[in-house]
């Protein structure tokens, strides 16, 4: 009785234990932010990644996908949490997302540490571009400094003088404005560092009228762009001096200020407007399935789930071929929304970058349409300092 | 620097008291009558920018959005008193911070489920749209020169209320004698949800000001709530007056030190100093003043009579 109880219960387990490897199945974990005033842009990332497995047929590279959702609360310590779990309790195989720099900068060494891929689908903080570049980290985004990079070229192309810059007084609040200035080399003749989080404008709109620049740069994103770009228009000087900036004005803030964000520039590597075939696609089923404009966080969530894709089918399912999935996303071969694009030594896309500008469309939508290419087939600042070579 | 700026700055920081004197005004109240902690004060600021959003955009008007949130923000105030708050008056602070912070969260979550996350539309009414010319060359929002006018006319309503009626006298006699006022036959029960309905519709009151100016999202409350703790801490708990005093005093000097603590700084340190030190050092000025009131003057500026 005894030992027949102890054979049944040997071979349920060894049975068990070898269930994992029989049936494989593609674990990822997803993090963003869920919850608070944020939660809008990691309710985009999650509608994309499920749009992107729906296009997929529910499967990663031929195989199940599951897929585990962290809400890190902007917190760089619950990020950290978030990962450890996914890594030791879920054990997936790859992580991806995170929408915050000094989140990533906490999650990617935990993840890329333990030998899992680690996929960034928004935050592109120097350091991970640099001297902390990684073989098993790869972003479907862009480096922080790239965009405002491309604003301050395309305003000295311009020869605009007289700029008026402002931004949250925070690490990527001056890292904007240190990456404008980069390539903006004519007159500024004010540079405004307001508190982060903050609701009224108009103390330093009023000094701003009273400098008279001729053009104003500004780095306001989430809640504080909605503030700024309505305030800026109630104090009259929405006609009078253009108003251009990054991260500001997107397809989550402009149904909430419409008409205050006419006429507003901004660069960016992705717009809903690229013709190319996947983005259309990815652009029309969006709005199917959820009834809105898609945002560009939501775009490159959709191709972080195409990269991962793109490499267990390069390994056919084997997820233990490390070197092989490497070796696939490096081609990043898959449809990506913005386009055909290569990876650069620091595994960040080498890509085209373009002037925005905010328009009503026929329908009376508001919506962000390409005017020009500024840069094209982008390289950030830092790769030079990415010891990895291949 | 010129006159004419600073006029503009000193009207800039006016309104921004006026906006954290509507919010202080009934959490100074609450504190001081029901010796409650009320961090959902900010909830009810939210509730009344989303309900007179709501309002606004099924009646047409902004103004009908307006009269119809405030009784509406009230009810919410009321039933948070009855269902949630009444059986925390007896009950140490700490448990009362606990439990109106799960209100925040309840609320924020209730927000989001009923109109989403993202930030919603608001826009200033066609009416108040434009500019007054307050000086030659110095032109002022509409809007919120209209902020300011509410904000005088509510200070002196409840000036009014407190002073002058008799509703006013028992909210007076509770904030400094609770026990007493029960004893002598006063149903203090309904001067408490009295006295937090009318902090709620005052918060909301502040939250349908704030929609087409700031962006109404969920936690948008949680935004203004430490710079009015800081005003009633500066004003004294539980006084109306201190309430007016201290929120004018954070309006100006958080406005002014925004606007022109780096130039003056400037002049006396380096440019590229202060450049540095200017900004970090006004957004921690408020926080500084308070600390040297909370020295000088560990009751605030004007407390309620009769509190210790």
């Amino acid at each position: 009785m005894h030992t027949i109880t102890r054979a049944v219960l040997v071979g349920l387990l060894s049975a068990l234990a070898a269930a994992p490897a029989a049936a494989e199945t593609v674990k990822i974990g997803f993090i963003t932010t869920l919850s608070g005033p944020q939660g809008a842009i990691g309710e985009h990332m999650k509608s994309s990644v499920e749009l992107a497995l729906d296009h997929l047929g529910r499967k990663i590279g031929g195989l199940d996908v599951e897929i585990v959702y962290g809400d890190d609360q902007v917190k760089p310590d619950v990020g950290k949490q978030l990962a450890d779990e996914m890594l030791k309790k879920h054990r997936v195989h790859f992580v991806a997302g995170v929408i915050w720099s000094n989140v990533m900068l906490a999650v990617a060494p935990t993840v890329t540490g333990a030998g899992t891929f680690m996929i960034g689908t928004n935050a592109g903080p120097h350091e991970l571009a640099g001297k902390m570049c990684h073989e098993l980290f790869f972003t479907t985004s862009w480096q922080n400094d790239q965009t405002p990079e491309a604003m301050g070229k395309y305003m000295q192309d311009q020869n605009l003088t007289d700029v008026y810059a402002m931004a949250p007084n925070y690490a990527a609040g001056k890292d904007m404005i240190s990456g404008f200035k980069r390539y903006f080399k004519n007159k500024v003749v004010g540079e405004v560092f307001t508190k982060l989080g903050q609701q009224d404008y108009q103390a330093e709109i009023s000094q701003l009228r009273a400098a008279n620049p001729k053009a104003v740069f500004v780095f306001y994103p989430g809640g504080m762009g909605i503030q700024f770009l309505k305030q800026y228009e109630q104090a009259g000087l929405r006609g009078q001096i253009p108003l251009y900036s990054v991260y500001t004005v997107d397809e989550i803030s402009l149904p909430a200020v419409k008409g205050a964000a006419l006429g507003q520039f901004e660069t960016r590597y992705w717009s809903p407007d690229l013709k190319n075939e996947a983005n259309q696609k990815y652009v029309a089923d969006f709005r199917k399935k959820y009834g809105k404009a898609p945002v560009f966080y939501g775009a490159q969530s959709y191709d972080g789930i195409m990269l991962i894709d793109s490499a267990v089918r390069a390994v056919k399912g084997d997820l233990t071929n490390k070197k092989g999935m490497i070796a696939a996303m490096r081609q990043a071969d898959y449809k990506s929304t913005r386009g055909p694009y290569k990876y650069n030594v620091n595994h960040f896309p080498i890509q085209n970058f373009y002037l925005l500008k905010a328009v009503q469309a026929a329908d009376g939508e508001f919506a962000m349409q390409i005017q020009k290419t500024v840069f094209e087939n982008y390289k950030d600042s830092y790769a030079a300092e990415c010891p990895m070579k291949w | 620097m010129n006159a004419a700026l600073v006029l503009e700055q000193t009207l800039n920081g006016l309104q921004y008291g006026v906006m954290l004197f509507l919010m202080a005004a009934g959490l100074t109240l609450v504190f001081g009558i029901m010796n409650l902690v009320n961090l959902a004060h900010g909830s009810l600021y939210m509730v009344g920018a989303y309900l007179a959003t709501a309002f606004a955009h099924w009646t047409g008007s902004f103004f009908l959005g307006a009269v119809l949130a405030l009784p509406a923000t009230l009810l919410v105030g009321v039933g948070v008193e009855v269902i949630a708050l009444r059986t925390l008056y007896e009950r140490d602070h700490l448990d009362q911070v606990l439990a109106t912070f799960g209100l925040i969260l309840f609320f924020n979550e209730l927000i989001a489920i009923l109109w989403g996350r993202a930030a919603i539309y608001t826009s200033v009414p066609p009416l108040l749209g434009g500019h007054l010319r307050v000086l030659p060359g110095v032109p002022y929002p509409t809007y919120r020169a209209a902020i300011i006018v509410v904000g005088v006319a509510v200070a002196i309503l409840l000036w009014v209320l407190v002073t002058r009626t008799r509703l006013g006298m028992l909210i007076r006699a509770g904030a400094s004698n609770r026990t007493m006022v029960g004893a002598l036959g006063v149903n203090i029960r309904l001067l408490d949800t009295l006295v937090f309905g009318l902090g709620a519709a005052l918060a909301g009151l502040a939250g349908l000001i704030a929609g087409p100016i700031y962006s109404v999202q969920p936690g948008m409350g949680e935004e203004i709530l430490i710079q009015v703790f800081v005003v009633i801490v500066i004003g004294g708990i539980g006084s109306i007056r201190g309430a007016v005093v201290g929120a004018v005093v954070v309006g100006m000097v958080d406005t002014l030190g925004r606007a022109f603590l780096k130039p003056v700084l400037s002049t006396v340190v380096s440019a590229p100093a202060a450049d540095k030190a200017g900004p970090a050092l006004a957004s921690m000025l408020i926080y500084l003043l308070m600390a040297a009131v909370l020295f000088f003057r560990p009751e605030g500026l004007f407390p309620a009579r009769g509190r210790s």
